[in-house]
């Protein structure tokens, strides 16, 4: 399967889906102008993964800051993932980062996915 | 010439550090975020006061962008909006002000009597509810950027309507974040 493997850009989160590696990354900063359409490769490339997955699918957020229009698209990839199984979500936070702790908080009322929470 | 220095003499007894008035894009978006930015990281604020901000300046600024759309490319009030960063003591203050027609004051008037009336578990609630249940605007945006802003702030939102003639209105809003 092809690996989507994006850098970080001031408005733009690194994204790493590496399927052969098992290495699966959404971090830094996510505020772009149209998040519809830079979240859709991710949507489309977690759908085609869907179809023959790994055994077990630990996906990484560490995420700096995101704007409210990609929140909205973060719940999108992790409600592809939701159909999945063997997924869980490994939920990164600053440690003083009380609102990024709460916003992975929410996420994991809203999908039935196990959330691990981390701090770096 | 003396408006320059009248201009310089506002902005300190206001306290504001950063005046941005003109065309908002994405582009122009990073560059004012990144100014913010290093104003703060020089000054030494504390990284979770830093990201408030932050957070707070990036929902004005792609509001504005956003709403800039909604005029005509040749109207005067495309491109006519002011971004204000302002810094007291105990304090950081982030307000925008850009054109709206009156039907859209209406609405953005109720929106934000709406939010300001919720606790803290309200607008929890509301973002909630927002989030799974809206679909992503024409223009990209959430819907969420107002619930936002009070959530980070954890302040009430201030707002102001001046008349400009025409049916439009100028919409100010700002929004506090404490630093202690």
């Amino acid at each position: 399967m092809e690996i989507i493997n994006l850098e970080g850009t001031e408005d733009t989160p690194k994204i790493l889906l590496d399927k052969g590696n098992g290495i699966f990354e959404i971090s830094g900063r996510s505020l772009p102008e149209d998040s519809a359409e830079f979240y859709q490769p991710v949507l489309d490339w977690i759908s085609a993964y869907g179809e023959d997955p790994n055994p077990e699918t630990s996906f990484v957020f560490k995420l700096e800051y995101f704007n409210t229009a990609s929140s909205k698209l973060i719940l999108d990839v992790l409600s592809a993932l939701e159909d999945i199984e063997g997924v869980s979500i490994d939920w990164y936070f600053h440690e003083d980062d009380e609102d990024m702790e709460e916003a992975g908080e929410e996420f994991s009322e809203l999908v039935e996915i196990p959330f691990d929470f981390k701090t770096y | 010439m003396k408006y320059i220095y009248d201009l310089h003499k506002t902005m300190l007894s206001r306290n504001l550090i950063l005046v941005y008035e003109g065309e908002f894009t994405q582009e122009i978006t990073k560059s004012v975020l990144a100014m913010a930015e290093r104003n703060m990281d020089s000054m030494g604020e504390e990284s979770s006061i830093k990201r408030k901000v932050f957070n707070v300046m990036v929902e004005c600024l792609q509001n504005i962008v956003k709403h800039s759309e909604d005029f005509n490319p040749l109207s005067s009030k495309r491109n006519a909006a002011i971004f204000i960063v302002g810094k007291e003591d105990d304090r950081y203050i982030v307000t925008s002000g850009n054109p709206v027609d009156t039907e859209a004051a209406n609405s953005l008037k109720k929106r934000i009597d709406e939010i300001n009336g919720l606790d803290k578990e309200g607008l929890k609630k509301m973002y909630k509810d927002i989030i799974k249940t809206n679909h992503l605007s024409d223009k990209g945006g959430a819907g969420l950027g107002f619930v936002d802003m009070a959530r980070k702030s954890g302040q009430k939102l201030e707002y102001d309507f001046e008349d400009m003639g025409e049916g439009f209105h100028f919409f100010s809003i700002t929004t506090t974040v404490l630093r202690f």
